[in-house]
């Protein structure tokens, strides 16, 4: 066991190292920084642009791996260094950082927990109405593109709420900016703001789940060992939980680290539309204004939550496949 | 060819084909129909709704709907057209070459997969679209295709790394056939329907990844237009003038369901554990 929390542990810092030298070398050569300083009015003097681009870290003269090296050494003590705007990356990522995570835990949490639910529901029913009807909505919800469903479900709410005469589903930011009241009262007024970001991070997940669980609960249905549990007097519903799940669920474990990249990017979308200041919104931000700093800043904390979920992933299966802890 | 046959025999996939060929026929014989292009901008009808002049109604500015739309319509098949292609080429080629030759060219692949795919990559994208923007779409198809192949190479190395145990590879290889016919004659036949199936997929995402991008602002450009800047100008304005919003995000939402029908009745036929990832 100590042995693979080391391996485990030498595996994350190569592949965060490499994502974040990846992440730097891209973002230094394909945005353009410059452009945010020489468009104020009036035009700032080159040697003026220079300048501050240096004090950022970001001058075009040094050779990129340069600058890494000079990024690495500094984000190693725990500064990622500034924004265009001179502020701290770090103090930015903080503020950032909670709505993010909880976004992408809710989010994950209810895809994959409903998702499976739903998957083994769909086996258990199969070939009838539920079943049927499952496969039919999963399919059309994974043909709506991410952005797509995100503006649906805006206009639904829209529409909810004027056809209502009261606004019950809130649309923009994750809580009512100077709302007061008890720790119940913030607590709806949040709930009332993750429904739609949620929705639209989850109901992705929640069909692909679905699918993959379902087919690999009809796998086991069929097992013998199924059978015998039955056979030493078990119902059908507890030997399906009891000994069918539990097997059913090894082969999710892979499809839990891929399906985490799409609720990330889809975490991106639904906080620009829905207007949360998370990590997804200041990417987008940045890359528009070619602030390298801050896009290196969030792709780290992308690489770091891919990674997360990977071990997440190894450690479900290990908690599952006795086989796999030999 | 069994595919194919496959296909004909599936009510679903029968009604993607008609769908997608009825979206080919609007996207690049609707202009020559209509009499607005997609430039044109008519100042006696600005916000109009659906009528006998303007089929889909027009913009805030006074541009046909129905124009843009086919316009922006004609880039996302061409795309997805291209990624399918470019992308499959690619992934057959790694995959293959990953599983048939084994040892160290097996290792470097699969960890240059594994490193592509620790990157969400749309957050790529984002990146490093804008400078490309002088090359204009095409040069958009390319990142999208550069970046749709792992999960596809990834599954025809298993599939490779398995064939090349059978025994007529075998016998193939004890006889003194070159590693690459071997590739060509044994390999690439029996991952053709497979193949095709992931490029038919892979065409959803290139539309989906291009039509993102661009409704962020980090796409097409304008004064060009694509499905997903068509979107996002009308995003504010969807519940006042809905055709706006409708007919662009509606053509959307048929050529990818579309494509999704076709794809999956390729793939439940052949392989259904074959992961993908949704974007």
């Amino acid at each position: 066991m100590p042995g693979l929390t080391l391996r485990h542990v030498a595996r994350v810092v190569l592949l965060l190292l490499v994502s974040a030298l990846f992440a730097y070398v891209v973002a230094s050569k394909a945005l353009d920084p410059r452009a945010y300083f020489e468009n104020r009015t009036p035009r700032p003097p080159a040697s003026a642009v220079d300048h501050e681009l240096a004090a950022l870290g970001l001058d075009g003269h040094r050779p990129v791996l340069a600058r890494f090296g000079h990024w690495a050494w500094r984000a190693l003590h725990g500064d990622l260094g500034r924004t265009l705007d001179g502020t701290s990356v770090n103090a930015e990522f903080g503020r950032r950082v909670g709505v993010s995570v909880r976004l992408l835990s809710v989010g994950t949490v209810t895809g994959a927990g409903i998702g499976v639910l739903a998957g083994v529901w769909a086996a258990v029913r199969r070939g009838r109405l539920p079943d049927r009807a499952m496969t039919v909505l999963s399919f059309l919800i994974l043909s709506v593109p991410t952005f797509v469903l995100a503006l649906l479900l805006k206009d639904g709410a829209l529409s909810f709420n004027h056809g209502v005469g009261h606004t019950v589903i809130r649309y923009a930011g994750e809580s009512t900016p100077g709302r007061g009241g008890g720790f119940f009262a913030q607590l709806g007024d949040r709930a009332s703001h993750l429904a739609l970001p949620t929705a639209t991070v989850a109901l992705g997940s929640i069909a692909s789940y679905s699918r993959y669980q379902r087919a690999a609960t009809l796998d086991v249905l069929n097992a013998d060992h199924l059978r015998t549990a039955q056979a030493k007097g078990l119902t059908p519903g507890r030997a399906l939980l009891r000994h069918g799940l539990r097997v059913s669920l090894v082969p999710m474990t892979t499809f839990f680290s891929f399906g985490f990249l799409a609720v990330f990017t889809g975490s991106v979308f639904a906080e620009q539309i829905f207007g949360w200041p998370g990590m997804g919104s200041w990417f987008l931000e940045a890359a528009q204004k070619g602030d390298v700093n801050s896009v290196v800043a969030v792709s780290l904390f992308a690489a770091a939550a891919v990674i997360l979920a990977g071990l997440v992933a190894d450690a479900l299966l290990f908690a599952l496949d006795p086989r796999v802890r030999g | 060819m069994t595919a194919l046959r496959s296909l004909s025999r599936s009510p679903a996939a029968l009604l993607g084909l008609a769908l997608l060929t009825l979206l080919f026929l609007y996207a690049f014989a609707g202009p020559y129909v209509s009499s607005w292009s997609a430039a044109d901008i008519d100042y006696t009808a600005l916000s109009a709704p659906p009528d006998g002049r303007h089929w889909f109604g027009t913009n805030r500015i006074g541009q046909d709907v129905f124009a843009q739309t086919a316009r922006g319509l004609q880039k996302s098949l061409l795309i997805g057209l291209f990624v399918a292609v470019a992308g499959t080429v690619c992934a057959a080629l790694v995959g293959t070459c990953a599983g048939f030759f084994g040892g160290w060219t097996d290792r470097a692949l699969t960890f240059l997969v594994d490193l592509l795919l620790v990157a969400p990559g749309f957050l790529v994208l984002v990146v490093v679209a804008p400078s490309l923007r002088d090359a204009g779409w095409p040069a958009y198809a390319g990142l999208l295709a550069a970046l749709g192949w792992m999960v596809t190479a990834r599954a025809v190395r298993a599939t490779a790394l398995s064939l090349r145990e059978r025994p007529y590879v075998a016998a193939a290889r004890t006889m003194g056939v070159r590693p690459l016919r071997i590739v060509r004659r044994h390999l690439l036949p029996h991952l053709a329907p497979f193949l095709i199936a992931h490029a038919t997929i892979s065409v959803a995402a290139a539309v989906i990844g291009e039509t993102s991008l661009s409704y962020f602002g980090f796409g097409v450009q304008p004064p060009d237009v694509s499905l997903g800047t068509l979107i996002a100008d009308s995003t504010n304005v969807a519940l006042t003038y809905p055709w706006m919003f409708f007919f662009p995000t509606g053509m959307l939402l048929c050529f990818v369901l579309a494509v999704n029908l076709v794809g999956e009745t390729l793939r439940g036929r052949l392989d259904p554990v074959a992961a993908e990832v949704h974007a």
